[in-house]
């Protein structure tokens, strides 16, 4: 019982120590998010003039699908669930996840994963070249052959997801320290808990999604044809019943984050908790229902226009909430403003931003002028960059001192903070013109007009990549040579189980359950 | 502290102020820095700036609202001014009331929503119709009931697209024959697409509508100012997305009649072309120039098309095969890929100057010539 | 809630790595192979991955029979089951949902049903029908279209030929099969080892039967009733819902088997029977995916 890890390459090959392999996930997330960074900065090279200078619009169109899918599959989920793994065993008094061989297979599927999916950027054909929403029949009848690769890639990725939330769910019900009580529960393991629900409802229809685009292709079928009997709108709300509640999958753990960082550093316990509960159940129930305000220009019948419509504006009913438990946490707060704090607060602001954005887009008419348009590019960047990756950073600030036991160096994390918070502001604030100006997306090249805006986009979106490196090199500084730390907990106001352990935290984590009041 | 809520003020007042700039005389400065939508030249698209605007302001005065009462707190209850912090965290009234305030908003924000969509869905009673497919990488428009029909597609040469030649005015948002609409006549719009989905946008008449294959979806424009408007293809298409451009024309309506008049004669005149026989250099000229237009941008300019996508037209392909099988795949197309087919978008004078020019070009020397008159009996022996 | 003093901590284990490599060589092996390719690498990684499962669970095995399962571990594999059962049933959801897009929507809007008039610009007199036995495609292009209807369907041939119908002995086998399983669950609860394999031995049985049904079904209607995956949405449909199941119903069998077999070998008691328990959940639930089947893809047609 008593012994650390073991030696050489094996510990990571064959762990099934939780801590152990949340660290594999965050170290291949982070790979995954300069890879598919990389592609972004493709993208904005190209785009900084009109005109085609760098690359073809072929590979152009190669570089928006491999960025979107490997931003969102690689980089956010795994992050979310490298820190899942790493903090929900410490917050609910657990020694290790339920199922804990389990969980390293979860892990060593995504590697193979994506490395199948990255190597048709060599292959005959290229890399996948439809959009990371791959509608067919693009993604069908006219892709290149490389799209299976793409299909069974994607297959085993859900399988991984699927096992990983079993573990999640299993590790949460199962494995509570006594007298630790559901709504006694901290906000991060109550958000995964929700999303780990939700990715076994929505990973299967992704696969089934795939798999129909597998039987179109390769065996004759008609799902999407028309001429056959079929819709190629069928597809997109199967897509869709999958993708919203993704976008979903993606911000309710980062909410989670934010749900306990705000409370540290404002020394003040979280304003709400249960009705932050409640929140964060009814936008995932919610997010159910809504998906084809995705689809407002398909022609679909005005019933059901309008019904999308309601219904997803809906979702800033509970969202609303979260936002204003956040506010009056600070609120009477005694706060200060470690580099966590300003991630947590740059989210908040970020994240509204995006998110009336995002009631803009729900309302159907002015959707119209917005859909596929770079508004749009606008709206997910602000959700998903400064909403997941701000709260990623945040949490990987907040908890690094944990982890290893060495303190980083704040000057260095302040100014990434605000290389990143100006970067980010240049790069995608100038979209939302773009966009109503009437610049579609996914476009290799544009008209005059729109020629000054995306060079300053471009330069902004260099400001903020360059800030990522700065991440990269402040992470890596702090556990070579950071400070060492050994107080249990790191931060004044901090509060949980997982601030009651050692610094840095021991292999195994609580090998007795600890006691709950 | 204060530089941080200036951050705060700048980033919501940008919009505001940009907003301002964009009304003033400035107008083609404006265009470049153009930051909001435009308000366009139709009902629906006034209906639809106004609903945009609407919900933008509320969301302003939003954002002020929750940011000021979260900068208020940063700055007075700061550890680093003595604060110390309370301990309640709960307040079941201040909760109600924030679930219940949001909603109200929402429902007078749904109201004009709902009128708005009803009337952009509304095609009833058009004057005309105009049947829109979508194609990878134009458009094909016909008039129904009229007659005439043609493809429409970019113009921009590719020496301005790879940076040889300076880019002109209106670079990439020019065609080769523009949609021509009367103006002040209530014109629907049926869409259609024959390989992926595209999605036709005029931002000037708040319309875009998914133009997906084999379906057909609607929408309609009533314009009131006779002018030349231009859009974009709003939906992945492929490698030619961002280069399948739309123009509009939008006529006085005695000039669309004259303008449909001499459209029908030119029809006629093409057809009565496809009785001439030509020789085969004006066929290779002819055909190089339609050929760099219509498949070029799968094929290549020099025939090799590209590798594991669009096959090469040169020795070992249906280009240096069979004659008969060549105008099979290009007239009738290879059903179940991108390659289209071309009998019905391209005269026969096209389509034989096209095939001799592949025939001849690139080192293939079949010598084979191929006329329209061949075509035309290629089609009717089906 | 856990209740334990102290907890279990894996050991490391070399598992995981060896199913994942195998999966990662099906489905790079499964991409070469659709287009064509060779198919090394999937039944490579397939093997592998079969080799991996069989130690797995028998690893799992042994440690049950060996006790070292705590309480704790025993209720995450249920909890482990009931959730993968779940992600089944939400794969199952898409198919079913899509015919019913399908049917109730798609193909009246061909037909120029529902708003979508002017649908009869491309499809003409196309009429929405199911079973659909005449595509858009052929009422468009006549014999060119790509995808011809089938000359016949599986729905319901009327009550002369009610017992000729094949469908229905299909969920008579699979419905009985259920009640034999539960049968042998109430057995081994009771400590009825005899019973219980009997009973298990049926269902397993019964779950061959099915699929050798089925085999039979599907050749009749390629060879008999010009019904294939190509024709058309129904043929899609019927095939991709039933052949789901069917796909399901085997895995189901396999892991019954192995039940069955662990019976005869003793394993499994009145207290402790999950192993037993999760096949048989899984049973239930291809059973009840079998009656939707049943009603929406041959009756209600
Ligand atoms: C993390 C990811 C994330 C999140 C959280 C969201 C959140 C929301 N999104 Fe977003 N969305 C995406 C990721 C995300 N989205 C992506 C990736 C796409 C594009 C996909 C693609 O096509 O590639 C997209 C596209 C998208 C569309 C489709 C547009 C189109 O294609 O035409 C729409 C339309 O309704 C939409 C709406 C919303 C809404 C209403 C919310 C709401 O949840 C927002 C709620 C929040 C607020 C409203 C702000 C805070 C609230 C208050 C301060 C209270 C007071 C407010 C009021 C009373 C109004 N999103
Ligand atoms: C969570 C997901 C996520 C994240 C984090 C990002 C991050 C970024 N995205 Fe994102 N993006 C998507 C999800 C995401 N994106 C999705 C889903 C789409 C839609 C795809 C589709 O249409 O199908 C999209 C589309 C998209 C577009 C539109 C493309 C188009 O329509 O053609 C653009 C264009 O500017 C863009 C830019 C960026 C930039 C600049 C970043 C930056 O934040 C990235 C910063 C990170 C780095 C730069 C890496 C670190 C640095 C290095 C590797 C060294 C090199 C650095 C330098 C040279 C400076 N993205
Ligand atoms: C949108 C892309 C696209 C355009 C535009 C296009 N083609 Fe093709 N073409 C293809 C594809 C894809 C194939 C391969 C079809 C197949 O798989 O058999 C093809 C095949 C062909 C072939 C047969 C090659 C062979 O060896 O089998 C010929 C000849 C041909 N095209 C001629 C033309 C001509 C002439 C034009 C223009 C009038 C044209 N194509 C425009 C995509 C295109
Ligand atoms: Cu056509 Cu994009
Ligand atoms: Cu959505």
């Amino acid at each position: 019982m008593a012994h650390g890890p073991a030696k050489g390459i094996g510990r990571w090959l064959f762990t099934t120590n939780h801590k152990d392999i949340g660290t594999l996930y965050l170290w291949f997330s982070f790979a995954m998010f300069l890879l598919g960074g990389f592609f972004a900065m493709v993208i904005r090279a190209e785009l900084f003039e009109p005109g085609m200078q760098i690359i073809k619009p072929e590979f152009f169109n190669q570089m928006t699908t491999m960025h979107g899918l490997v931003m969102v599959f690689g980089a956010i989920m795994p992050a979310f669930v490298g820190l899942a793994n790493w903090m929900i065993p410490m917050m609910i008094g657990a020694p290790d996840m339920a199922l804990p061989r389990m969980n390293n297979l979860s892990f060593w599927i995504l590697p193979f994963a994506f490395a199948l999916l990255a190597s048709t950027l060599f292959m005959e054909g290229g890399a996948p070249n439809f959009g990371w929403t791959f509608y067919a029949p693009l993604s069908t009848t006219y892709a290149p052959d490389t799209v299976n690769y793409f299909i069974f890639g994607v297959h085993i990725m859900g399988a991984s997801s699927i096992m990983g939330s079993i573990n999640i769910i299993a590790t949460v019900l199962n494995m509570r320290a006594p007298g630790m009580t559901l709504m006694k529960m901290p906000m991060f393991v109550w958000t995964w808990l929700i999303t780990a629900f939700l990715l076994i409802a929505v990973m299967p229809v992704l696969a089934g999604a795939v798999t129909m685009m597998l039987m179109d292709i390769n065996f004759g079928t008609s799902f999407f044809s028309a001429a056959g009997g079929g819709d190629p709108v069928l597809f997109q709300h199967v897509f869709w019943f999958f993708g919203h509640p993704e976008v979903y999958i993606i911000i309710l753990p980062a909410f989670g984050v934010i749900s306990h960082i705000v409370p540290t550093f404002s020394r003040k316990p979280l304003f709400g908790y249960s009705s932050m509960v409640y929140a964060t159940a009814s936008i995932a129930f919610l997010s159910f229902i809504v998906w084809a305000h995705h689809m407002f220009l398909v022609g679909m019948p005005i019933g059901g226009e309008l019904y999308f419509m309601y219904a997803t504006m809906l979702i800033a009913v509970p969202t609303a909430a979260k936002i204003f438990n956040w506010i009056s946490t600070m609120f009477r707060g005694s706060m200060t403003f470690e580099t966590p704090m300003l991630f947590a607060i740059a989210f908040i602001i970020l994240f509204t931003i995006g998110g009336f954005t995002g009631l803009m887009m729900a309302i159907a008419p002015s959707d119209i002028q917005y859909h596929d348009s770079y508004f749009i590019v606008a709206h997910f960047h602000y959700v998903m960059v400064a909403g997941a990756v701000f709260s990623g950073t945040a949490a990987v600030y907040y908890w690094l001192p944990k982890w290893c036991g060495k303190m980083y160096d704040e000057t260095m994390g302040k100014v990434q903070f605000w290389v990143s918070f100006v970067g980010f502001n240049i790069a995608f604030f100038p979209q939302h013109f773009l966009g109503l100006a009437g610049m579609p997306r996914r476009y290799a090249d544009y008209a005059l007009q729109f020629s000054d805006w995306n060079m300053i986009s471009s330069v902004g979106a260099f400001i903020y990549g360059a800030a990522q490196l700065l991440f990269m090199f402040n992470v890596i500084r702090t556990i070579r040579s950071g400070t060492p730390v050994s107080e249990p907990k790191t931060w004044e106001g901090a509060e949980g189980l997982e601030w009651t352990l050692a610094t840095p935290v021991p292999y195994h984590t609580f090998a007795t359950p600890p006691e709950v009041k | 502290m204060s530089r941080r809520a200036n951050m705060l003020f700048a980033l919501v007042l940008a919009p505001v102020l940009a907003l301002i700039s964009s009304g003033s005389a400035l107008a083609e400065e404006a265009q470049r820095w153009a930051v909001n939508l435009p308000k366009g030249v139709t009902p629906v698209s006034n209906a639809i700036y106004e609903i945009h605007m609407i919900i933008f302001w509320i969301c302003v005065v939003i954002c002020i609202g929750v940011f000021g009462v979260m900068f208020y707190s940063m700055y007075a209850h700061r550890k680093s001014r003595g604060a110390v912090a309370a301990n309640f965290h709960e307040n079941t009234t201040a909760e109600v009331v924030w679930t219940v305030i949001p909603a109200l908003i929402l429902v007078v924000m749904a109201i004009p929503a709902t009128s708005t969509i009803i009337q952009a869905y509304d095609t009833s009673e058009a004057e005309m119709d105009i049947k829109i497919t979508g194609y990878q990488w134009k458009w094909q428009y016909e008039y129904l009931g009229e007659d005439v029909a043609f493809m429409s597609e970019l113009s921009t040469p590719e020496s301005e697209i790879y940076n040889t030649a300076p880019k002109s005015q209106y670079y990439l948002q020019e065609v080769t024959e523009p949609l021509v609409i009367p103006a002040k006549t209530k014109v629907r719009f049926l869409l259609t697409a024959k390989d992926v989905i595209h999605s036709w946008w005029i931002p000037d008449f708040g319309v875009k509508k998914d133009a997906i294959p084999g379906y057909v979806t609607e929408s309609w424009t009533f314009v009131e100012e006779p002018g030349v408007y231009r859009g974009e293809c709003a939906e992945l298409c492929g490698k030619g997305h961002a280069f399948m451009p739309i123009v509009v024309n939008v006529l006085e309506k005695e000039e669309y009649n004259a303008w449909l008049g001499e459209k029908k004669a030119e029809v006629a005149a093409i057809r009565e072309l496809a009785k001439k026989t030509f020789t085969k250099e004006e066929l290779m000229a002819k055909g190089k120039e339609a050929y760099d237009r219509s498949c070029a941008s799968c094929h290549m300019g020099n025939g090799e098309g590209i590798p594991g996508v669009f096959p090469g037209l040169k020795e070992g392909s249906a280009a240096v095969g069979p004659v008969a099988n060549h105008l099979d795949v290009v007239v009738n197309g290879v059903a179940g890929t991108a390659m289209q087919a071309f009998g019905g978008q391209l005269s026969e004078v096209d389509l034989a100057a096209i095939i001799t020019y592949e025939r001849n070009a690139w080192g293939n020397d079949t010598g084979d010539v191929v006329q329209p008159i061949d075509i035309l009996k290629f089609k009717q022996g089906q | 809630m856990s209740t334990e003093s102290s907890y279990y901590v894996p050991e490391q284990s070399k598992l995981p790595i060896c199913a994942a490599t195998g999966l990662g060589l099906i489905a790079l092996g499964a991409g070469t192979w659709v287009k064509g390719g060779s198919s090394m690498a999937f039944f490579a990684g397939a093997l592998i991955l079969a080799f991996t499962l069989y130690s797995w669970f028998s690893l799992v095995i042994k440690e049950n029979m060996a006790g070292m399962n705590s309480d704790q571990l025993k209720r995450s594999y249920v909890w482990g089951m009931g959730w993968f059962i779940f992600s089944e049933v939400m794969f199952f959801a898409v198919f079913f949902g899509s015919l019913f897009y399908i049917r109730t929507l798609a193909l009246p809007w061909l037909g120029s049903e529902g708003g979508f008039e002017s649908n009869n610009l491309l499809w003409g007199d196309f009429e929405a029908a199911w079973p659909l036995m005449t595509t858009p495609d052929m009422v468009a292009n006549g014999e060119a279209a790509q995808f011809m209807g089938p000359e016949q369907n599986m729905s319901f041939p009327g009550w002369d030929k009610l017992l000729g119908w094949l469908p229905l002995w299909n969920t008579i086998v699979l419905i009985t099969s259920s009640f034999t399983v539960h049968i042998a669950h109430t057995a081994i609860k009771n400590n009825n080892r005899s019973k219980f394999n009997l009973w298990l031995g049926i269902t397993v049985a019964l779950g061959a039967i099915f699929l050798v049904l089925q085999v039979e079904e599907y050749i009749h209607a390629y060879q008999h009733m010009g019904l294939t995956l190509e024709s058309g949405i129904y043929g899609t449909t019927f095939f991709m819902l039933t052949g789901f199941h069917g796909a399901h119903v085997t895995m189901g069998t396999i892991m019954l088997l192995i039940q069955f077999l662990r019976g005869l070998k003793g394993h499994f008691n009145s207290e402790d029977q999950f192993g037993f328990e999760a096949a048989s959940w899984y049973w239930h639930f291809v059973d009840v995916v079998w009656v939707g089947l049943f009603i929406f893809v041959y009756i209600l047609a």
